[in-house]
């Protein structure tokens, strides 16, 4: 995996000097263990900033909405979906991307170790293809790799880029034998009452930073109806009506849309679960009208779409 | 000022004892994270930890603050008079504060009690709660309190400072409030001459594993717009997704909106967290927006923190360097980075 790190250099190198494209969008070293901050190369001189390790986590594809110049992006198996999606809703158009594709083996869940340490600060990481040693002040831990991944990259079946200018890496082998669903059918399995408890208690801890809605790809409206004032929609307090809404209403925004990439997941400082809301909807779309989001360009999503074969009945 | 010695096992009840006259907070385990709640009994106070990851404002300042109440109903004389609504009078104790987050109070005093304008719902929490910190001796590798003025046994802003000496606690009285707490107390002991001299050396060991990452005062003599224009904002902002996170978790950021909530013939004016990240704090009723741009509100969190809080108040910087934002941004923007860029990019006098 981290001979990717050289060959996306040497991508961004060569693309930069042939002026090929205006900027290079991937990550550099983070300022923490398991950590990288996005970076956004504009010169030859600066590609060594870019690598690549298992803490690149985060969906560059959000930084692709409404660009007017043309850029490459280092984009896993979630990115290039999310890619995909952002075409299909006209967000950015195919000629203005190279895509600088990488097969994944999965992201390091920074949450799920820093909980395994419990309270130990992590000071070095080092990471294989199978292990990843932590260190700090008076501990090694050592875990293995597929443990230690985010909860979306242990059950991903789209590893692969599915759609690319230069595949920097072999394909990797995508699993067959993922159940997907099975905490969604966990929740579909419990009473209304219990369901609605479940994701009350999900969400009480939220303190409506909106790190999730600002880290999804997918979310990209110019005025999120959270931040409508004229008028406006939803109360700004923690009041649980409130936080709720804002719950609901984006991941309903997601039906269809969401590649699963964990970013919300990732980037939420209270650590909610809140795949819980879209994974529900992934299943929706893909037993009602057997679509996977992101992985064909000229298919057009299900809720854009109306065919007279549709699963559903009520309509006809 | 007095000083007194609490063992670990007589320390329950000193809670016990102030939680008679005084409603006491602390830092409670929630899951995996910790937070400063009100403690139902002395046990839930759990002093084994590193730092909260919520920061304590929201005891001076909570995310929701019901300012006034009034009716709308038709019939009645007072219809759409603000009723204030009650507030805090019963005093309070926060037990094991960190210097850190209380001298963030500290700097936010400035803003709300001003020789011209006093915050009355700011004013009344801090007037009423004794503040009780816990030195920190175990700070962590995101931590940089003394570069920004502080550090881990800071006295300054609190009534009480606790050291962990062997079993148990050195409690130092820093103010009179807090020498008024630890009078007559049945469970402690006076504290001996090796026991402060102890809780000295264990302060400056801590202070010594503080990473220093930047200098401040060049940024005193900077002009703001050479800052504000520098070029380096268009780097730092690239990777910022516009959340919340950094300025809700940071013990400083005091930024608010005021909104009216009806419901029915009732409303209620709160006062609400608000944040500079977001294009909606600074949207003007005409539709513009001064801050429309990611650039610019990326640059006005760190500017406000370490230029333009610096230049007006001639104090600060606006940051207590508990590292909360580095640790949990979720796209590694480190303001550790960003300060020292903006003290590097300084023409220092030499």
């Amino acid at each position: 995996m981290h001979a990717y790190t050289e060959k996306i250099r040497d991508a961004a190198r060569r693309l930069l000097a042939e002026k090929k494209v205006d900027g290079v969008i991937g990550f550099r070293r983070g300022t923490l263990p398991l950590m990288n901050e996005p970076v956004f190369v504009r010169h030859v001189d600066h590609v060594d900033q870019l690598i690549w390790d298992g803490n690149c986590g985060i969906n560059l594809a959000n930084y692709l909405t409404k660009r007017k110049d043309r850029v490459a992006v280092v984009a896993k198996g979630c990115d290039s979906r999310n890619i995909v999606v952002h075409i299909q809703e006209n967000q950015i158009t195919r000629d203005q991307l190279h895509i600088l594709g990488v097969p994944c083996q999965g992201m390091l869940d920074r949450k799920g170790i820093l909980r395994a340490l419990n309270g130990r600060e992590p000071l070095e990481v080092e990471e294989t293809d199978s292990q990843v040693r932590v260190s700090g002040e008076g501990f090694q831990e050592v875990f293995a790799r597929r443990e230690v991944l985010q909860d979306n990259c242990k059950i991903c079946i789209h590893r692969n880029p599915v759609i690319y200018d230069e595949l920097l890496g072999e394909m990797v082998e995508e699993p067959t034998d993922v159940d997907r669903y099975e905490d969604v059918r966990r929740l579909e399995s419990l009473s209304v009452e219990e369901r609605w408890n479940h994701f009350e208690e999900l969400i009480a801890s939220c303190i409506r930073c909106y790190a999730c809605r600002n880290a999804c790809p997918q979310c990209y409206c110019p005025t999120c109806f959270v931040d409508e004032s004229r008028p406006q929609w939803v109360g700004k307090s923690l009041d649980p009506t409130d936080t709720r809404t804002f719950h609901l209403l984006r991941a309903y925004h997601m039906a269809g849309r969401c590649t699963d990439c964990g970013a919300c997941e990732r980037a939420c400082p209270m650590n909610i679960k809140v795949r819980q809301f879209t994974k529900k909807l992934e299943k929706d779309a893909k037993e009602l009208f057997d679509y996977e989001v992101g992985i064909v360009l000229e298919e057009r999503p299900p809720l854009d779409t109306y065919r007279p074969d549709d699963p559903q009945d009520f309509i006809k | 000022m007095l000083k007194i010695f609490v063992s670990k096992d007589n320390l329950p009840r000193l809670v016990d004892r102030l939680m008679a006259d005084n409603q006491v907070l602390g830092p409670v385990r929630e899951g995996e994270a910790y937070r400063f709640r009100a403690l139902k009994e002395a046990r839930d106070l759990d002093l084994n930890f590193q730092n909260t990851r919520l920061s304590p404002k929201d005891l001076m300042h909570p995310q929701t603050d019901p300012l006034f109440a009034y009716s709308l109903r038709k019939d009645d004389p007072e219809a759409g008079i603000l009723k204030e609504l009650p507030r805090q009078t019963a005093q309070r104790v926060v037990l094991g504060i960190r210097p850190c987050d209380a001298k963030a109070f500290q700097l936010v005093d400035v803003n709300f009690v001003t020789d011209t304008y006093r915050d009355p719902w700011w004013e009344a929490r801090r007037n009423a709660t004794v503040l009780v910190g816990l030195g920190c001796t175990q700070p962590c590798s995101t931590c940089f309190c003394t570069a920004v003025g502080t550090g881990p046994f800071d006295s300054s802003a609190l009534d009480v400072l606790m050291t962990e000496v062997e079993g148990g606690y050195l409690l130092a009285a820093v103010t009179e409030k807090g020498e008024a707490l630890l009078q007559d107390a049945p469970e402690a002991q006076s504290a001996t001459g090796e026991m402060a001299e102890a809780a000295e050396k264990i302060a400056l060991e801590a202070a010594k594993k503080v990473a220093k990452p930047f200098v401040i005062d060049p940024l005193k003599d900077k002009p703001q717009t050479e800052l504000f224009g520098a070029e380096f904002w268009e780097e730092v902002q690239f990777a910022c997704i516009n959340c919340g996170t950094c300025t809700y978790l940071c013990p400083t950021c005091w930024c608010f909106d005021i909104q009216d909530e009806v419901q029915g013939d009732r409303g209620v004016r709160l006062r609400l967290w608000d944040a500079c990240m977001f294009p909606l704090f600074t949207l003007h009723g005409s539709g513009h927006n001064p801050r429309s741009q990611k650039l610019q509100r990326v640059r006005q969190r760190f500017m406000h923190k370490f230029k333009y809080y610096v230049d007006k108040y001639g104090d600060g910087p606006a940051c207590v360097g508990c590292g909360r934002c580095v640790q949990y941004c979720p796209v590694n923007i480190d303001i550790r980075r960003v300060v020292a860029m903006m003290s590097a990019s300084c023409v220092c006098p030499t």
